[in-house]
């Protein structure tokens, strides 16, 4: 067989160019399906005519599907080898309306390789595609649409279009996705239908599902990059769906949002020059300055706060762009979050484009504690070896030097010698950026001047110069070290470094320079050109400053240097000549030689090669070749006054019945995204189960349209409680500056039977408090109930029926069509309890039966925290006092005394706000009713062996004992 | 985005090549070559390429190149990402990812990456969703398909591809149901001449292997969390839940995955398992040298230390050697100049020992750099950090499923440098600091 292999890598080879021969084809599908019956074999072997691939033709025309099965293979395998097989156009053509699923797709593979060489051809399939367009399989439109979308005929463009825009309508998510794609196809085929295009990106920008987000921000980005006016309405959805949307689109997403958020927020880095600027400006200036005082747009800050779990996930490309983003958008003191993760892609995937951010990050010292995860291994490859020496260079301080030093020392040894050489050049960059080292440094380079390997001396002369010069008084030592050396060191630069050093400081070595002088005019003919040029300087600064023991030997050289072969240093030595050795010609120049030659010259700055690296965003292509790839999109800078912040309100779509009452703005976020039932979001293991087992089907209705409508009902909430913060500013404008969310910890949520499945008929049900304000009305209390069937049959029409007491005003769910046997759903309601723990009743119907059922609420689901300071709090304790007041001493359980214990505790009773105290014994707690809005202070004090005084302010007397009691039992209890 | 795709062997034949967009000569890979030239190791190719027209990003995986071009700007972890996730996914189907099992199944092969991208932009990378799109070759599956003509492709949309949990393929049912979880450590070290430790840290992985019916919902959590310094997570892992309760919650993909990439900082005392003591010494006349190195146990929590191994690069200089091993075998390979020493087990009461003399070429100035020692081991039952599995816990499903958890200690880049009794003077550190 290796020889028949042989023959047939000679037979391909041979005859790649001309479109691939019948031999080599059929080998190679041999090849391709080592397991297939081999019916092929008999064709192929012998088939040496020149009608090409003749056989498979015939195998495609037969009639038999496994032999157009076996001949499609064949071509799919010659495609990849990247073989021509167009001229089997029209055979393959035929089987685009095969029913076997196979073929079908080898067909499509097919299709989308050779249509464009074949357009006359290729339209004959077009009108299958358009047929499976239309299929009820969601599945089959999507890869019709796939198909057609990649032919780059230029004559089906109106039919694309109208295909596009179909599916961006289409039911199912996955076909919206690929219309997403098929979007940039289209544009890339035919730019002038921009416009149209931009429209359904604009719709598909507004779908809610995490399968489209990354593929429509992708569209967005290759047609319309700058139409950032599309964002402004989806950012805040952008923001909320990101964990769960698919990680190639989170790092389309999260590099479109960097972009998006420098056009629309202030710069949150503090400038420090500022106060400078205005010191010598106006004393007015300075005043207004002072008065507004930065605060961070709640936008930017949701987009900061959602991208950062992000930085945990195990896609290198996220974390990079979560790390990009924080450099972009952070102020600069969050920016250190992500240098563990940054440092973590270094040991998992060693390339330096993590590096190159780390280095940015380095300029700024951030990241210290890691400097042992940037020392260099021996089996690092050379780019990363330098970008790592780089790193380490820039966080030296006077604290770590040694240990620094003492590595590079290892590095000096290393055999790979550029490495080396680069590592002497770091040693020169510590050295004159820590005084305190620049001594041991400088002796450190000396002593390498005795190393073995030129390219070593040869480095540490060259920074051995560039050291001296910015100490040179007390070097002399030195400088005669390295004249006693120069007849050992070969390396044209070094030999030049140390012939300008005599030069340069001639007078400190006066014995010795005219010495090496006399040496080079010896072997000045056989030196080389930059050796040369340095032997003529120093020439002439010692005609200069010696003029009596080197006048011969300065004639000599430059008689040397006139006939010398480089024009350059003919060209020097004349001008040399004129300069120093005065004549008529040369005039009032002369006078001056001695201060041109030998003025003081500035020390030389030594700099890091990768200087000036942050032109572009970080993380592209364009930022790892530093230079501008096409379609890189320039990063704008901040602007000095943020546009309008409104554009990102949504637009109310779910009527509010009431939105002019009391209602907080906290949770309005984490309601959202627990109603959207994403996965990351779901806070119990019940929620994400219940849901998750639903089948396809009711995935599709039920929850499709549920998150639809939460996801504009969040929108809405969520620019209301916007405008609110903006009419509340003056009144609390703590609420403003903090706009965090009191996340509801993952205590246990309490999870209370509503219908048992025996009494259901196969119904059960259960709900929960998820302690979020109510979307519907704001004196609703949020109830979440989850529905299953257990019955072997499926339920259709589940709602709510009657309810009692009549008044009771009770939100809803909508009608659930039909559940199916083992499927459950998720459903929330809004149940009004006027601040009562009267039971509400109502019935849950389905379409055959009802069931009375009702929800007692315990007394602490009735509140909603509220976050006010401890002085607040005295204050408005003080208001509640006399009835107003409940308390009782309670005996603590042991295991409750810790402040962790107790906040635990009291947590799980009620839902109330812990508030910060400053004593250790004191454990204050603040609420407010739901419905009524009534203040509910909650006070804990603690008092030697484990007695407590617990004390509850507020006007709701009978809530209050109730409360209490509820509290007692939870503190006491073990 | 991703434009196309090449796969280049050892010796730069392409010998797959695929396009999502229109085609591109494969002449573009010239550039590659040129630069392949230059980079003596293949590991030192630059990632990225910048070439007239279009910019080249390769991965090196399994002797293979994953050349891929690109047109447009686009994040180049993004496509470095991308070509590990083909290269994984090749893997997952066949075993193994190497030129012979791709030219084997190169038509699978080339329907796989017609999934994973469309117009060059990630549609379907997750295996469980691929493998319902296109099933894995299997050899009864193969029979079978020659015998009735019959497809390896689904013809229906993978579920997951819809669901929340895309990762999950729908209808999963096992008759046994298991979840095991392995808990691998590795220790990246660097210890200098005189044993003290340079550097050390643990990278710690946790793979799963799950086979567990329908739609289970798992919560694995730890003794001591609060060992994990930095760590990264499979898509299915809840964050919030991660950082509120520092609890693994998830509902996992059916079949091998890995879990979570966890480190252990040098901020913790990492213990080190093995001692050395070698000397390694040349002589400035005469073209020989000698070496000695003995190994023992130092913290290994009572385990045995096993499969030890000793690699060390020597100098170029070095010809031949000629050793003695009181335990286990050793080779040296004459054009690598690698020396291997395999002990096998660490047994304790006897200390394996290596000694014996070095020749060295004549002539040659005697060689200065200090090669240094990588070890290998491995110890069984074993978390090196410390980090033990408390519970696992599923919801969702009623049945009992079986549990088990191993635990397993490597060494990552455990680094010796030697200790090198040379003439000059190697240590200047005195005089520097």
């Amino acid at each position: 067989p290796s020889g028949l292999r042989a023959a047939y890598d000679m037979s391909t080879s041979a005859l790649y160019n001309d479109q691939g021969g019948a031999e080599a084809a059929v080998e190679a599908g041999q090849e391709s399906t080592p397991t297939s019956s081999g019916t092929g074999a008999a064709f192929g072997l012998f088939s040496t005519d020149f009608k090409k691939n003749e056989d498979l033709k015939e195998m495609l025309e037969s009639n038999k599907e496994s032999l157009k099965l076996e001949a499609m293979k064949r071509i799919v395998g010659l495609i990849a080898k990247g073989k021509n097989s167009s001229e089997l156009f029209p055979a393959v053509v035929k089987n685009v309306a095969s029913k076997n699923i196979e073929l079908k797709k080898l067909v499509y593979v097919y299709l989308v390789r050779y249509a464009e060489e074949q357009q006359d051809l290729a339209l004959l399939s077009i009108s299958t595609f358009q047929r499976a367009l239309k299929d009820p399989n969601q599945f089959i439109r999507a890869s019709a649409l796939r198909v057609l979308s990649s032919i780059r005929v230029p004559i089906i463009v109106p039919i694309m279009m109208l295909a596009i825009k179909e599916a961006a309508a289409d039911l199912s998510p996955y076909v919206r996705k690929t219309s997403a794609h098929a979007i940039q196809k289209l544009y890339s085929l035919d730019p002038d239908q921009k416009e149209q295009l931009i429209e359904v990106i604009e719709k598909l920008l507004k779908d809610k599902s995490t399968l489209v987000a990354g593929s429509v921000v992708m569209a967005f980005e290759e047609v319309c990059p700058d139409r950032i006016d599309l964002i402004h309405k989806n950012y805040r959805k952008l923001c909320n769906l990101l964990v769960d949307v698919e990680e190639w689109g989170q790092v389309v997403i999260i590099s479109m949002l960097t972009r998006y958020a420098r056009t629309q927020f202030t710069s949150p880095w503090t400038e420090n020059n500022e106060k400078t600027f205005y010191d010598s400006d106006s004393e007015e200036k300075k005043e207004q300055t002072e008065a507004k005082p930065y605060i961070m747009d709640p936008d930017h800050r949701l987009l900061l706060r959602n991208t950062k779990p992000l930085l945990q996930s195990r896609n290198t490309a996220v974390v990079m762009s979560v790390a990009q983003l924080y450099w972009h958008l952070a102020p600069k003191h969050e920016v250190n979050i992500v240098t563990k993760s940054l440092v973590r892609l270094l040991r998992n995937l060693p390339v330096c484009l993590p590096l190159s951010q780390l280095l940015l990050m380095s300029e700024y010292g951030m990241f210290e504690p890691f400097m042992k995860s940037f020392y260099v291994r021996s089996t690092d490859a050379t780019h990363i070896k330098t970008l790592k020496l780089e790193i380490l260079t820039n966080l030296a301080n006077e604290a770590n030097i040694s240990t620094i030093l003492r590595e590079f020392q290892t590095y000096v040894k290393s055999q790979d010698k550029a490495f080396a050489a680069a590592t002497i050049q770091a040693i020169g960059r510590c050295a004159t950026n820590i005084s305190e080292v620049t001594d041991t440094c400088l002796n450190g380079l000396v002593l390498l001047l005795s190393n073995r390997d030129e390219t070593v001396v040869a480095e540490s002369v060259v920074v051995i110069k560039k050291l001296l010069q910015t100490q040179p008084t007390q070097h002399s030592e030195i400088i005669k070290h390295m004249a006693k050396l120069f007849d050992n060191i070969t390396v044209p630069m070094a030999r030049a470094s140390i012939l300008w050093l005599m030069g340069e400081y001639c007078e400190r070595v006066p014995k010795i320079a005219p010495d090496v002088l006399r040496k080079m005019a010896k072997t000045f003919t056989a030196e080389e050109d930059i050796v040369k040029l340095q032997i003529v300087n120093l020439a002439a600064k010692l005609y200069l400053t010696n003029s009596k023991q080197t006048k011969l030997l300065t004639q000599y050289i430059l008689n040397l240097g006139k006939y010398d072969q480089n024009y350059d240093i003919r060209d020097r030595t004349r001008f040399i000549r004129q300069l120093i050795v005065p004549n008529e010609k040369s005039g009032a120049l002369n006078k001056y030689a001695r201060r041109i030659l030998l003025a003081p010259k500035p020390a030389p700055v030594l700099e890091s090669a990768f200087k000036d690296r942050d032109r572009f965003q970080l993380g592209t292509l364009s930022h790892s070749i530093n230079s501008k790839a096409t379609g890189y999109q320039e990063l704008s800078d901040w602007p000095a006054v943020a546009p309008d912040q409104s554009v990102r309100n949504v637009e109310v779509i779910e009527p509010v019945r009431n939105p002019s009452s009391s209602h907080t703005p906290y949770h309005s976020f984490t309601s959202y995204l627990s109603n959207c039932q994403f996965y990351h979001q779901n806070e119990t293991s019940s929620d994400s189960e219940s849901e998750e087992e639903s089948s396809e089907e009711s995935e599709k209705t039920s929850t499709d349209s549920g998150k639809s409508s939460s996801g504009s009902e969040n929108s809405s909430s969520e620019s209301e409680s916007e405008q609110k913060k903006k009419k509340k500013t003056k009144k609390a404008p703590q609420k403003k500056s903090k706009p965090t969310v009191t996340t509801p910890s993952f205590g246990p949520v309490k999870t209370y039977e509503l219908l048992h499945h025996m009494t259901g008929k196969g119904l059960s049900a259960k709900y929960h408090f998820p302690r979020q304000p109510c979307l519907y009305e704001p004196s609703m209390v949020a109830v979440q109930v989850i529905l299953t069937n257990s019955s072997d049959h499926s339920l259709e029409e589940i709602h709510i029926g009657e309810r009692s007491p009549a008044g009771l005003n009770i939100h809803c769910f909508n009608t659930i069509e039909r559940l199916e046997p083992e499927a459950s759903v998720t459903v929330s309601m809004g149940i009004d309890f006027s601040d009562s723990t009267q039971a509400a009743n109502f019935q849950l119907c389905t379409k055959e039966n009802q069931f009375s059922v009702s929800i007692q609420p315990a007394v602490g689901e009735l509140l909603m925290p509220s976050t006010m300071t401890e002085q607040d709090f005295t204050k408005e304790q003080g208001k509640l006092l006399g009835m107003n007041e409940t308390s009782a001493t309670i005996t603590m359980a042991t295991a409750n005394t810790s402040s962790q214990a107790i906040s635990k505790q009291v947590l799980s009773v009620a839902n109330v706000g812990v508030v910060s105290s400053s004593q250790n014994n004191f454990h204050r707690f603040a609420g407010r009713t739901v419905s009524s809005g009534a203040l509910v202070l909650v006070s804990l004090e603690l008092k030697e062996s484990s007695s407590a005084l617990l004390t509850i302010n507020t006007e709701k007397s009978v809530m209050a004992s109730m409360l209490l009691r509820d509290l007692k039992q939870a503190l006491t209890q073990a | 985005m991703i434009h196309s795709l090449f796969l280049i062997n050892h010796s730069g034949d392409i010998f797959l090549e695929k396009h999502w967009k229109s085609v591109i000569s494969r002449s573009v890979c010239d550039y590659f070559f040129e630069a392949r030239e230059k980079a003596v190791d293949p590991e030192n190719v630059p990632p990225v390429l910048q070439t007239p027209h279009h910019y080249l990003i390769s991965i090196y995986r399994g002797k293979l190149f994953f050349l891929s071009v690109i047109q447009t700007e686009v994040a180049p972890l993004f496509v470095i990402e991308f070509l590990h996730r083909v290269a994984d996914t090749i893997q997952d189907y066949f075993g193994e990812c190497s030129e012979g099992i791709i030219k084997d199944n190169i038509v699978t092969v080339y329907e796989l990456l017609e999934e994973m991208l469309d117009n060059g932009f990630p549609l379907a990378t997750e295996s469980n969703v691929l493998k319902e799109m296109i099933r894995p070759p299997t050899i009864l599956r193969s029979v079978v398909n020659t015998l009735t003509g019959s497809s390896n492709v689904g013809d229906t949309l993978p579920t997951g591809q819809l669901s929340n949990v895309p990762w999950r393929r729908a209808g999963v049912k096992y008759t046994n149901n298991e979840a095991y979880f392995d808990v691998i450590e590795e220790i990246d070290a660097i210890l200098d001449k005189s044993g003290t430790t340079v550097f050390a840290e643990i990278q710690g992985v946790i793979e799963a292997c799950v086979r567990l019916t329908g739609m289970p919902d798992l919560t694995l959590s730890f003794m001591n969390p609060r060992l994990l310094d930095d760590v990264s997570f499979h898509p299915c892992v809840r964050f919030k839940r991660w950082e509120s309760e520092r609890v693994l919650s998830f509902i996992p993909p059916d079949g091998n995955f890995t879990l979570m990439n966890y480190h252990v900082s040098s901020q913790n005392l990492v213990a080190i398992p093995v001692y050395v003591k070698q000397s390694i010494s040349f002589f400035e006349t005469g073209p020989c040298g000698r070496l000695d190195i003995t190994i023992g146990p130092k913290q290994t929590m009572g385990k045995t230390v096993e499969n030890m191994m000793v690699t060390i690069h020597m100098p170029k200089a070095v010809l031949n050697a000629n050793l003695t091993a009181t335990q286990g075998t050793y080779t040296y390979d004459l054009t690598t100049k690698v020396l291997v020493w395999d002990i096998g087990k660490l047994n304790p009461q006897k200390l394996p020992n290596l000694r014996g003399s070095l020749s060295t070429q004549v002539g040659v100035p005697k060689p200065e750099d200090n090669p240094s020692l990588n070890i290998d081991l491995k110890i069984q039952q074993l978390a090196i950090s410390g980090l033990k599995v408390s519970r696992l816990d599923m919801y969702g499903e009623k049945y009992k499923p079986f549990k088990g958890v191993k635990y397993l200690t490597k060494a990552g880049k455990f680094q010796v440098k030697m200790l090198c009794t040379a003439h000059f003077s190697t240590n200047w550190r005195s005089e520097y600091i």
